[in-house]
């Protein structure tokens, strides 16, 4: 799953003179390669193969420059194609010269339009704006109700209009409302509707007409398939949209979507959402979505996160000590309690480069993690400070008291003195060899 | 001949006389989402003609498969299926294929919905945005309109107003609603629905849960808890786990399916959505690649656009054949 593409192109194009042009035949397989790439990261076919084209006029008779191998140096044009591609177009949104800017926002159903809503609201709103929702979603039992109940949690005004099925009714009530109250920003959430729904599109059409918005912006799942085309291509044509909001990325799609919208539509991705919890807005990353296509390590995302996750003191203190090579509990409860904030285990050890393809076949149990945290928090302060101490009749207390087995307890002391192994290495300066770690560990179970 | 509800339900359902009218307008609904997917898939095959040594033609066979999103790995075992087969003319392809997909979509053989226990306790699970209150609302009101008496359990206690969606879907089946506020314990919520129906007689529990992403270890271990909870109130529940899968998805569908079926033993999909252009073969990967079968189709936003599936016409709307059978 998380195999990247570039161990794959290295491995195709290793029997290559390592220098020199690349040709026509040794190209054939990476292309190949590529293709399937793309086409399981959901892009569409199509667009795989117009893609797939145009890499090959580039990369043929590329010169392989002398850091690189061919495998990399195809991998490098394949990125740089992907992002140039995807990063074409201002993906800013307009705002009127005049107040308030209205901002319509469209999409299937179930694409996450209202979460969206409330997340732009939130990040207009502590850009300085003072953002207003407008609930025009009159077809789904409720989502009035939404809109409002996560209005009040940003502290945003919803305006709606209860007891009609007439959006350009409640599109312009809310129009009218955020006049009113001198809003500078209106932003519509609207029903989900099926592109072939000719009647629904229709009523999408009229609420355009009637609110002229600044920016209409079609809300798109990560997790779409090729029919993203389809769908993007009828949305453009009814409504012209100006930029998409690419939501659920904090699943593990690759989504190809992204490109296969920008490609047939023209239209770039204005940001990206991930989570249910109301947090603004992400700012698109051609290069990062390149990364995440292609199925290799997002380094920057990782990054990031990990600067997200950590607060700042605490990781400087434990990078001091991870330096010198000291690892307590404290800190392997620390660094483990971390990497949850980060997301899964696996899917943020996928993202450093290389790594991903030396834990496969190794399953990380995420459920064994659990029972970590538990046998460490019934550990006494002096006990994590110095495991060492932690013998015969210490480790029956924390057994008991964390629901788990001594041996479970063991387990864990050892894992710790692995992880210490680990750490000295990293401070000298070697990559550790997790797959015999993990290896180990696995056996030890 | 589309699977019916009867079928689906073991055939022993009193099934309400809907009267030629409705069977007709029923059956009408499913044909004309079918076509939509068959529409386009049937351009594709346009062209295609049969020539076992045309490399072009099967390659353009691919390409249908593929952009019905069967992914590449299902979309070649479908190819060589078809090859091993030796088909001698084009009518030879379109039954074939028929048969293979089929095969792959039900796993197990025709699907049924086991709801012989009192009460039968169906737990619905997905990502967000798949459709699933939407689903239990459809599925309530076909119970109810069966002859069952049904309680809908608002276990999504995470999403503003989801609990007032159901509400709004029971109240138009029929059915008694549990509740509880927001941010409440959504094992809690299962478990009182289920003594609820113990307590009332009631024939049947639908346990709507919250959308999660397949990602959030700590939310896929709260859904094993409810399923726990549930197994633990009453003996062999949940009966059926449905997994409810949005026709748009992608390749991340078989991910989905694995990692839910993981977490709560899934028994069955249902396919959402399958009245746009999207053709849901991504439902064909899950099949082949986790073994899970397909038992329900949604094709609309009407309360009776929930049907059984039916794995010969989900196949020849995949394919674009049997377009003669349907013009009578």
């Amino acid at each position: 799953m998380f195999d990247s593409l570039s161990d794959k192109l290295q491995g195709v194009l290793s029997d290559l003179r390592r220098r020199g042009k690349l040709s026509e035949a040794d190209l054939k397989k990476a292309l190949r390669e590529i293709r399937l790439a793309l086409l399981e990261a959901d892009v569409n076919f199509r667009v795989v193969k117009e893609f797939v084209a145009r890499v090959r006029e580039r990369a043929l008779g590329a010169e392989v420059s002398k850091s690189l191998t061919p495998g990399q140096e195809v991998v490098k044009i394949v990125h740089e194609e992907l992002a140039d591609l995807m990063g074409k177009g201002s993906s800013k949104l307009a705002f009127a010269g005049r107040p308030p800017t209205v901002i319509l926002l469209c999409g299937l159903q179930g694409s996450g339009k209202t979460t969206a809503s409330a997340k732009l609201a939130l990040q207009l709103r502590k850009e300085g704006k003072s953002p207003a929702l407008a609930a025009c979603d009159l077809a789904r039992p409720a989502a009035i109700d939404q809109l409002e109940q996560l209005g009040c949690q940003i502290q945003v005004p919803t305006y709606a209009l209860r007891g009609t099925g007439d959006a350009v009714a409640a599109a312009r009530h809310g129009l009218e409302q955020a006049r009113a109250q001198g809003r500078d920003v209106l932003i519509l959430d609207t029903a989900g509707r099926l592109h072939v729904d000719e009647q629904l599109m229709d009523d999408l059409v009229a609420v355009r007409q009637t609110v002229r918005p600044h920016d209409v912006l079609l809300v798109l799942d990560a997790m779409t398939g090729q029919d993203a085309v389809t769908v993007a291509e009828a949305f453009a044509r009814r409504v012209a949209f100006d930029g998409v909001i690419m939501t659920k990325l904090d699943g593990d799609a690759r989504g190809g979507a992204a490109l296969s919208v920008k490609a047939v539509t023209g239209v770039p991705i204005t940001f990206t959402s991930s989570g249910e919890k109301l947090e603004p807005l992400e700012a698109f990353h051609p290069a990062r979505m390149a990364s995440r296509i292609l199925g290799m390590g997002d380094v920057l995302t990782l990054i990031e996160r990990a600067e997200d996750a950590a607060e700042e003191d605490e990781q400087a203190k434990l990078e001091r000590r991870l330096a010198a090579g000291v690892l307590t509990f404290d800190d392997f409860l620390k660094s483990y309690r971390m990497m949850r904030k980060m997301g899964s285990f696996k899917s943020v050890v996928s993202m450093i480069p290389g790594l991903g393809k030396q834990l496969q076949g190794v399953d990380v149990n995420e459920r064994e993690l659990g029972r970590v945290e538990a046998i460490i928090l019934s550990m006494t302060p002096e006990e994590r400070c110095r495991p060492d101490l932690i013998k015969g009749s210490r480790r029956q207390r924390i057994a008991r008291g964390s629901g788990t087995s001594v041996q479970q307890v063991n387990q864990l002391l050892a894992a710790r003195k692995q992880m210490q192994k680990l750490v000295k290495q990293i401070g000298r300066g070697k990559t550790p060899n997790l797959q015999s770690i993990a290896a180990q560990q696995v056996r030890r179970r | 001949m589309t699977r019916t509800w009867a079928e689906l339900l073991g055939g022993e359902v009193p099934v309400e006389d809907e009267g030629d009218e409705g069977r007709r307008r029923r059956f009408n609904r499913l044909r004309a989402g079918l076509r939509k997917s068959r529409e386009s898939i049937a351009r594709g095959l346009v062209g295609w003609r049969y020539n076992p040594d045309d490399l072009d033609a099967w390659e353009g066979l691919e390409d249908i498969l593929i952009a019905a999103d069967c992914g590449m790995a299902t979309t070649q075992e479908v190819v060589e299926a078809l090859e091993r087969r030796h088909p001698r003319s084009e009518e030879d392809v379109s039954t074939g294929l028929e048969e293979i997909v089929a095969a792959l979509a039900s796993p197990r053989g025709e699907p049924t919905l086991d709801l012989s226990a009192r009460p039968a306790v169906i737990l619905v699970v997905g990502v967000n945005g798949t459709g699933k209150t939407t689903t239990i609302g459809k599925l309530a009101s076909r119970l109810a309109a069966s002859g069952r008496s049904v309680i809908v359990a608002a276990a999504d206690t995470y999403r503003a107003a989801a609990e007032e969606q159901l509400e709004v879907w029971a109240r138009r089946a029929g059915a008694d609603f549990v509740g509880s506020s927001r941010g409440g314990d959504p094992a809690a919520v299962a478990f009182d629905a289920i003594e609820a129906a113990q307590a009332r007689g009631r024939d049947v529990v639908i346990v709507d849960t919250a959308g999660r992403l397949h990602t959030q270890t700590n939310l896929m271990e709260e859904l094993a808890k409810m399923r726990r909870v549930i197994a633990a109130k009453l003996d062999g529940a949940p009966h059926e786990t449905l997994l409810v899968v949005d026709a748009t998805t992608g390749q991340n569908g078989v991910r989905q399916a694995r990692l839910f079926d993981e977490a709560v033993s899934v028994t069955g999909v249902v396919l959402t959505k399958l009245d746009g252009t999207a053709k849901g073969g991504a439902v064909l990967a899950i099949g082949n690649e986790v073994g899970l079968p397909v038992k329900l189709v949604g094709v609309g936003e009407h309360l009776d656009d929930l049907q059984p599936f039916d794995a010969r016409d989900f196949a020849r709307a995949l394919v674009g054949v049997g377009e003669a059978a349907d013009n009578e």
